[in-house]
């Protein structure tokens, strides 16, 4: 396989190692790699060179996904930082936040007996979003002071609260199915 | 470094010789091909100027071929059940699913011995693969006609809803019709393509296309020539074809016809709701007469007003995509800078007032909505072939619906989420939950439901020889892969023994590739038994772009190699040509494999060269 991976993926984009990344300088180096590796720049080459751009592509586009995002680029930068995730057996909280997202599905649970059900899913959806928004916040402050064991709470929250967007997400979709 | 530059004469592909490339729309209603003609694109008409070919094939008793298009269209009504329309929509289905489109059958289908569902017609049974098949055969022709030689490859559109069915049954549609699908290219990107270059467009564009039986919501950036797509949305059973049920079903009301009514009463009256649909863009009301079948003939008017009350129902379920779309893509509708309309349908005027009304703002009708999508696909065609050495244009596409297996409990893990850009990879690892357990099935399945039941089930394959251990102890690790034209191949693996099973996604409705050859010997382009001419000729080229793209890479980056290397690269490489003229495919193919072998290395470290000196802001224009 071609793509180093003795590189990290912000090697990959010739970026420093850190929370805080420069979005349009990752956009724009991500746009030049796919330049050249594009499943589409090798229409005319071999079967083995199409295989290869493939997985190229597919290569790069996963280290821009894990980058652009802030929680999934927490996570990386905390491996890369030696910290360890199991997600099978790690699920202890912190008892007030446990609190708030029993009353946040409740609230998701009930939507679908409200007058307006769209636009009540979409007032939580905000609200989530919102809260995500002021986590991600604190998840930054926690990095930059290397606190990685408190970071890597934050980012098991926030993982709780990605898992409780999606099913906003779907139940949207059912509502809308159900029209 | 000395290297021998084979090249005899006139057997050479030059680089610069032109490859002859197409575009093709394969649509509902309609289909368009387009290409480069005197330096434009354009789409092609037919001898009688018409550009749109309508997607119907009429099969008729002891013919060879079917008649295809306007013709085949106009019979719809006289031979209902040998006339195949709107085929597009059955492509990828099984018949529970065709079922479950919610309108009568209007064919006689048939249970095949084999997975995918059978038309039953005069020239046999057939299915929606075959039928698209002849469209796209026709348009090839066209297409050949016109450039006065064979075309090297073409680009085919798909709805970006389509699933991974979907695009394989397309995908083999255009083998079957002797084409060489260079890429399955989603319509609303195709469209944006063509949009955004000829309007120099910029920023974040949503392309709305509906057409005659599909709709698709794609929300782009457009940036410097790259088409970055942010978000796709749709259903693929969503259309003005619906448009036109819900008039013939007003019809029926007032003319009191019922369920029982003939195959051809109800193609006349779909038909005189399509003629009343596109009519009422112009006037406020129109009349419409069906003949029904006791000979009597019906009138009712129907007029703008109860057209709007009849398919509001439909376009609002347009707009709460829209809306997903936009959330998907993380913008707002203040984010939108241009809403382009694409598809047949938009030309409804209520559909354009109400994605007004969603988007604030005027969509934009000024290019032409059925043709676009073409002109896009050929647009990527010609840069696919390499005639066009457009450095800046790049479509970064997604998949449209999520994939994911089957886990405990009936329930789908996801493994790749809706529009992750492609190609993509991902892995998962499972484990074994008995102790001893030896084989494992895996369950591909695409949607975004929970429950398997409720996603579309892709195949199933499974992994033998599992190494006995307690249970959890194994590890076995599942790749996805998705490739450029949103196909997906699964593997799984036991990492411990690495046991290794594999599959390219057949999907369930999917024909097998010993489908595919006989019924490639069987059509009349292949009834000469040529399939090992075939075979030969397809392996041939094959030879001649690994030692054209051999012979470039040893100029430009031969001083990668050790001496050892280049000693081995040659053998192979000789060995390659000596038996490309032969008449062995199996032969060649074994040189081809050789060759890849010994350049596996040299590949890898170009790309990486390639890679380090984009980052270094070394451009790649000496590569030219």
């Amino acid at each position: 396989m071609a793509v180093e991976f003795t590189q990290n993926y912000f090697e990959i984009f010739g970026l420093p190692v850190d929370f805080q990344i420069d979005t349009s300088l990752l956009t724009e180096r991500y746009r030049e790699l796919q330049k050249i590796v594009h499943p589409d720049r090798f229409a005319n080459a071999s079967d083995r060179d199409r295989r290869l751009a493939v997985q190229q592509s597919a290569h790069i586009n996963e280290a821009l996904n894990t980058l652009k995002l802030p929680l999934k680029r927490a996570r990386y930068l905390l491996q890369l930082n030696g910290v360890e995730f199991d997600d099978e057996k790690e699920t202890t909280m912190d008892t007030e936040f446990l609190m708030e997202q029993i009353e946040l599905r409740e609230a998701v649970a009930n939507v679908q007996q409200q007058d307006d059900p769209f636009s009540s899913l979409n007032q939580l959806i905000q609200s989530i979003s919102k809260k995500k928004a002021d986590m991600i916040g604190q998840l930054q402050n926690l990095i930059s002071k290397q606190a990685y064991e408190a970071a890597k709470m934050q980012v098991q929250k926030l993982q709780f609260m990605e898992k409780l967007q999606l099913e906003c997400e779907s139940l949207e979709q059912d509502l809308a199915d159900a029209l | 470094m000395a290297l021998l530059q084979i090249s005899e004469p006139g057997q050479s592909t030059k680089p610069h010789e032109r490859r002859f490339a197409a575009g093709i729309d394969l649509g509902t209603t309609n289909s368009l091909v387009a290409t480069v003609r005197s330096g434009q694109i354009e789409t092609l008409p037919d001898e009688q100027g018409e550009h749109l070919l309508p997607s119907v094939v009429r099969y008729m008793e002891n013919e060879l071929s079917p008649i295809v298009g306007e013709k085949a269209r106009q019979s719809a009504a006289d031979d209902p059940l040998n006339t195949i329309s709107s085929a597009k929509r059955f492509m990828g289905r099984g018949l529970d699913d065709i079922k479950h489109l919610g309108e009568r059958l209007p064919y006689d289908f048939v249970q095949a011995k084999t997975s995918v569902p059978r038309i039953k017609t005069v020239a046999g049974d057939k299915s929606p693969i075959e039928v698209s098949a002849e469209i796209l055969r026709v348009l090839k022709e066209r297409a050949e006609k016109t450039l006065g030689d064979g075309l090297t490859g073409v680009v085919i559109t798909v709805p970006a809803y389509f699933d991974d069915a979907q695009r394989q049954a397309t995908k083999d549609a255009g083998k079957l019709a002797g084409l060489n699908v260079m890429r399955l290219l989603n319509e609303p990107t195709a469209a944006a393509v063509a949009y955004g270059l000829d309007k120099s467009a910029e920023g974040i564009t949503a392309i709305f296309d509906l057409g005659g039986g599909t709709f698709d919501i794609s929300i782009l950036r457009l940036n410097k020539g790259v088409f970055e797509v942010l978000s796709t949305a749709g259903d693929t059973e969503l259309g003005g074809d619906d448009f036109d049920h819900v008039i013939a079903q007003w019809f029926m009301q007032q003319a009191n016809i019922g369920e029982d009514a003939s195959h051809g009463l109800i193609r006349r009256l779909l038909q005189e709701a399509r003629e009343a649909k596109e009519a009422l863009a112009d006037v406020e009301a129109v009349q419409m007469n069906v003949l029904l079948d006791d000979g009597n003939k019906w009138q009712a008017t129907l007029e703008r007003e109860q057209l709007n009350q009849l398919i509001d129902p439909l376009i609002q379920k347009t707009v709460v995509t829209s809306r997903r779309a936009l959330r998907d893509a993380q913008v707002t509708i203040e984010d939108i800078q241009a809403v382009v309309m694409v598809g047949g349908s938009t030309r409804t005027l209520r559909v354009r007032e109400k994605i007004a009304e969603f988007f604030g703002q005027a969509p934009k009708v000024n290019i032409d909505p059925d043709k676009v999508v073409a002109v896009g696909a050929a647009i990527q065609a010609e840069v696919l072939a390499g005639n066009k050495a457009d450095d800046d244009l790049l479509l970064l596409d997604v998949i449209p619906l999520s994939l994911g297996l089957e886990t405990m409990g009936g329930l789908v893990e996801k493994i790749i989420p809706r529009n992750t850009t492609i190609p993509v990879a991902r892995a998962q690892d499972f484990t074994t939950f008995k102790d001893g357990q030896t084989g494992m099935t895996v369950h591909v399945l695409q949607g975004e439901r929970e429950l398997v039941t409720d996603c579309r089930s892709l195949g199933q394959f499974a992994l033998h020889g599992i190494p006995s251990m307690v249970a959890g102890a194994a590890r076995i690790r599942v790749t996805f892969q998705v490739d450029a034209d949103g196909l997906l191949s699964v593997t799984a693996e036991e990492e411990t023994k690495q046991v290794e099973a594999s599959i390219q996604i057949k999907p369930s409705y999917g024909l097998t590739d010993a489908e595919i050859e006989t019924m490639l010997r069987d059509s009349i382009t292949y009834a000469k038994d040529d399939v090992e001419l075939r075979n030969l000729r397809e392996h041939q080229v094959e030879a001649d772009r690994v030692i054209d793209a051999l012979q470039m890479a040893l100029q430009q980056d031969g001083d990668l190699l050790t001496e050892d290397e280049v000693k081995a690269i040659e053998e192979a490489l000789l060995e390659l040509h000596k038996v490309r003229t032969g008449t062995d495919h199996r032969s060649i193919k074994n040189a081809i494999d050789k060759l890849n072998v010994a350049t596996t290395e040299f590949a890898a470290s170009r790309m990486n060269k390639s890679i380090k000196q984009a980052l270094t802001g070394h451009k790649l224009d000496e590569f030219d």
